[in-house]
């Protein structure tokens, strides 16, 4: 293959870790309603104990698309995680609690107490999903960063890092546009959604149903809300295109309307995936279903998937630099923007990606054994009178 | 003189070891159990004898609990590359993002989904299906930990690689030379049988606490007998590959070798200090001076070159050069790294400008002298030697405890054999007291490794100064602590959590 077919192929696949990524976050959605949902400690040890048999693979994909990213888009990696250092250790942060907390929470003389362990599962949910929505909304909106590969070889003093971030907040100045927030928010909503959808799917208790049903649909005005805001915030400003001649990143008026008319197969799954979304969300309210979450997650997929394709390909820059401070469209704020990192001058090399090809073949395999395995564990609902048997209880 | 922010690159330093020690309490006791819970449970299946799944349950939960902290601290350290070590990152990437991947697409996924099925999957899927899912455990966690030192030994041995002037890193130009290195071989097969060895430890010292309260008696010396006998297999590839890695050091990573001796006047038939201690100040250029030393002769020559009468080079000779043996000082490669460091520099900047006489002429300079890049980043040729004392105690803790452990197993094993476990207090005890000792022989083995390779993040290409971020100190500062405190603190729980579980024992483990 080619290296810009290549470096299509490991951004669908970057991309698709990130979809999943955000489905599976049904896990952090599910701790936020810990205590909104679950009212005895034994409604709150049905929820935890059903989270807590899933907890791995987001973390595990979390893992995977920083390794995976790592691999393909090494720019991005140094550029990203170098600069905006603070919103990337707070998001580190949140997981490392997480981490602990399942295994820890019940277990006599855990020093902390069971209750700060929910805390700790509480605070994931909730920085894990934000956190990562904003961030991921600097896609769109930019980040005041440089790149120059020259600083390396700097000997008369001063800094020898290829890439520079300006500002003290190293990342964390992403709230302050509220089209990142928006995203963030959005995420947060979404993963509260699927964490009902998956507790409906998956517990046996009829207190535990009703909550969630009520969770589901408190929680899915605000994520239309601020997702229908994000969507348009994005589609109506100027995107960060790439000249294919000559690299120079400029402004584009309705560069993602734009990417997604280039790419009617893009748009026409995006829609689809916000139809399964609702679809997921109405049969269950509507027509007391437990199978939305197969819906709302196969559309939360395809929904993420397809708006990551749409930042990435098209000649547009997926990670922009962009100083706000700078007027748009000046030359200083044009020369600015020549740090943007695109799948093209961010990735790996000919030979990484087509090895790192063939370490992909083994996705489908990989897929298809958390696939069984997944059946295996939950073909039936995780019951008060299971736990009361079962032997390794969170 | 290149003026670099010492102060960032020390906290950077150590808040990647900080975070690198801590995961490193929790993953050996990960690789080497779960092999220990996996044999235990085949027993079980093919014996059908409740005893044996009530032996493997209560493993399995002390593994439960030392594995959520293991994840915990692990997720840091993968992200860490970029946020501490930016430049290291698009250096290397190409190379070293790779292994990170497959880890990732490999081994995390095979973990944690086959992890879930060992945990809650007994009244679920079948008997078989649940040992193979043990035994896929196991591999999984052992997998990732063929990636992740993979990875590190290509940092100490780069290899399979080019540097593309072009785009300022090395690129990946043979897979296979980068997996099945010499100095991955080694590293990945010490360090995770040595991990077995420590993980047998803790199956024998824990169930020694139970002989020494007269509690679970059977669980205890059936424990002993399946931990006894892997930790004695083991221990010997531990010894054998321990001995590689030397020699491999030796070849390519000699001033870390020297370091790990205090060898510091290059010689032939060079003795190896048995024991040693060394005066509390270094002297000028670093030399560290011995109080006393036990020494064998001809010993080192013969563990560096497999011959007596070897020549070994010392610290010295490094440092400030010996002809006679072809060794060039650091300050004559600092020149040459400086050399291709600003000749690629000159390559850049008249490519950009269509010069490309110059650019050609200034490749090729590069290319004569890219061996020593590396050094060109460094003001003092002392910048090159590591911190000896920490390498040299480092390395004999760890050669003399492993050494202990293999006599341990050996008795432990002999006495189980003959059915004679009972009533040794003073084993006991020892057995008990050795459980902190793996740990600190574990650690030991780290230190050795990764202090004795300083200042290089890439052998000779990178060192510690050229690789890190553009963030403030305080920053890191502000993370380290976090760290330290987060950590401290689940370190804790895990203990107190940990040893509930021993007091309370295997006998609420359901056997049925």
């Amino acid at each position: 293959m080619s290296l810009e077919l290549l470096q299509q192929y490991w951004w669908i696949i970057v991309s698709l870790l990130g979809a999943l990524l955000v489905f599976l976050m049904f896990v952090q959605g599910g701790q936020t309603l810990l205590y909104t949902v679950g009212k005895t400690e034994t409604e709150r040890k049905l929820i935890v104990n059903t989270l807590g048999r899933k907890w791995e693979f987001t973390f595990t994909t979390l893992v995977t698309f920083g390794g995976a990213f790592f691999a393909s888009f090494p720019l991005f990696y140094s550029t990203s995680f170098g600069g905006a250092y603070w919103v990337w250790m707070a998001i580190l942060f949140a997981f490392i609690i997480q981490a602990v907390s399942y295994e820890f929470r019940s277990k006599p003389n855990n020093f902390l107490g069971q209750r700060t362990y929910e805390i700790f599962l509480l605070v994931n949910g909730i920085l894990g999903t934000v956190l990562i929505g904003t961030a991921v909304g600097t896609f769109f909106t930019g980040s005041a960063f440089s790149v120059d590969k020259m600083n390396l070889l700097n000997l008369t003093g001063g800094s020898n890092a290829i890439s520079a971030w300006e500002g003290p907040a190293h990342g964390l100045e992403a709230v302050l546009n509220f089209t990142n927030v928006a995203l963030g928010l959005s995420v947060f909503f979404l993963s509260r959604v699927l964490g009902s959808l998956y507790l409906i799917n998956s517990i046996e208790n009829d207190a535990i149903l009703t909550r969630s049903k009520h969770q589901l649909l408190i929680n899915s005005i605000p994520f239309l809300v601020f997702f229908l805001y994000f969507l348009g915030a994005v589609l109506l400003k100027d995107g960060f295109a790439v000249n294919p001649d000559t690299a120079e990143v400029t402004l584009e008026p309705y560069k993602y309307i734009n990417n997604f008319l280039a790419m009617p197969l893009v748009l026409l799954l995006f829609l689809a995936g916000v139809v399964l979304v609702l679809a997921g969300i109405g049969l269950t309210w509507f027509k007391d279903s437990r199978k939305g979450i197969w819906y709302a997650g196969l559309g939360t997929i395809l929904t993420v998937w397809m708006l990551l394709l749409n930042v990435g390909f098209n000649n547009t820059a997926y990670y922009p630099a962009f100083d706000c401070s700078l007027e748009a469209g000046s030359a200083a704020s044009q020369a600015f923007m020549q740090s943007s990192l695109t799948i093209k001058n961010s990735s790996s090399s000919h030979y990484t990606l087509t090895a790192m090809s063939y370490v992909s073949l083994m996705v489908p395999f990989v897929l298809a054994y958390i696939w069984y395995a997944w059946k295996s564990m939950n073909n039936k609902r995780i019951s008060e009178q299971e736990l009361n048997e079962e032997h390794h209880t969170y | 003189m290149i003026e670099f922010n010492a102060s960032l690159i020390e906290w950077s330093r150590a808040q990647f070891a900080l975070t690198a020690m801590f995961h490193w309490l929790f993953v050996p006791l990960t690789l080497g159990i779960t092999f220990i819970i996996a044999i235990m449970e085949t027993i079980y299946v093919r014996t059908g004898n409740p005893e044996w799944k009530k032996i493997t349950r209560f493993w399995m939960t002390v593994f439960g609990i030392n594995f959520a902290i293991g994840v915990a601290t692990g997720i840091i350290l993968e992200f860490e590359f970029g946020t501490n070590w930016s430049n290291y990152s698009w250096f290397v990437g190409d190379i070293f993002g790779a292994p990170l991947a497959v880890e990732g697409i490999m081994a995390f996924f095979m973990e944690s989904t086959f992890i879930a099925i060992m945990f809650f999957g007994w009244n679920k899927v079948s008997k078989k299906f649940h040992l193979a899912s043990t035994w896929l455990t196991a591999i999984g966690a052992n997998l990732s930990a063929l990636w992740i030192l993979v990875a590190n030994a290509w940092m100490q041995n780069p290899t399979g690689m080019n540097f593309n002037p072009d785009t300022a890193r090395n690129e990946m130009a043979d897979f296979w030379a980068v997996l099945f290195s010499p100095t991955a071989i080694n590293k990945f097969l010490h360090t995770i049988t040595s991990s077995y060895m420590l993980a047998a430890i803790v199956v024998i010292g824990i169930s020694s606490w139970y002989l020494l309260k007269k509690r679970e008696i059977l669980f205890a010396k059936r424990s002993i007998v399946i931990a006894s006998a892997f930790g004695l297999l083991f221990a010997v590839i531990t010894i054998t590959t321990g001995d590689s890695s030397a020699r491999e050091m030796a070849k390519v990573q000699p001033v870390k070798f020297a370091a790990m001796e205090n060898h510091y006047h290059g010689r032939s038939f060079a003795p190896l200090v048995a024991f040693g201690a060394m005066t509390p100040d270094a002297d000028t250029a670093k030399k560290q001076n011995f109080i006393f030393k036990i020494e064998i002769p001809n010993m080192l020559s013969y563990m560096a070159f497999a011959s007596p009468n070897a020549f070994v080079p010392g610290i010295y000779d490094f440092t400030y050069g010996n002809p006679d043996q072809g060794i060039p000082s650091f300050s004559e490669r600092m020149e040459k790294g400086r050399l291709a460091i600003n000749s690629l520099a000159t390559y850049k900047t008249a490519k950009k400008a269509g010069e490309d006489s110059l650019a050609q002429a200034s490749l090729a300079i590069f290319r004569e002298n890219y061996e020593h890049f590396g050094y060109g980043y460094a003001n003092a040729p002392e910048d090159f030697i590591p911190p000896v004392k920490l390498t040299f105690y480092s390395f004999r803790i760890m050669v003399f405890l492993g050494g202990f452990f293999l006599i341990l197993f050996i008795y432990f094993f002999w006495i189980s054999i003959k059915n004679k476990v009972e009533g040794k207090r003073w084993l006991y005890l020892i057995a008990i007291f050795s459980i902190p000792l793996a740990y600190i022989t574990s650690q030991a083995g780290w230190i050795v490794a990764e202090v004795g390779r300083q200042p290089w993040v890439i052998q000779d290409l990178m060192p510690t100064m050229a690789a890190i971020s553009k963030i403030e100190t305080s920053s890191v500062q502000v993370t380290f602590w976090l760290f330290a405190i987060t950590f401290t603190t689940l370190l804790i729980a895990e203990l107190k959590i940990m040893l509930s579980q021993i007091r309370k024992g295997p006998q609420n483990e359901g056997g049925h």
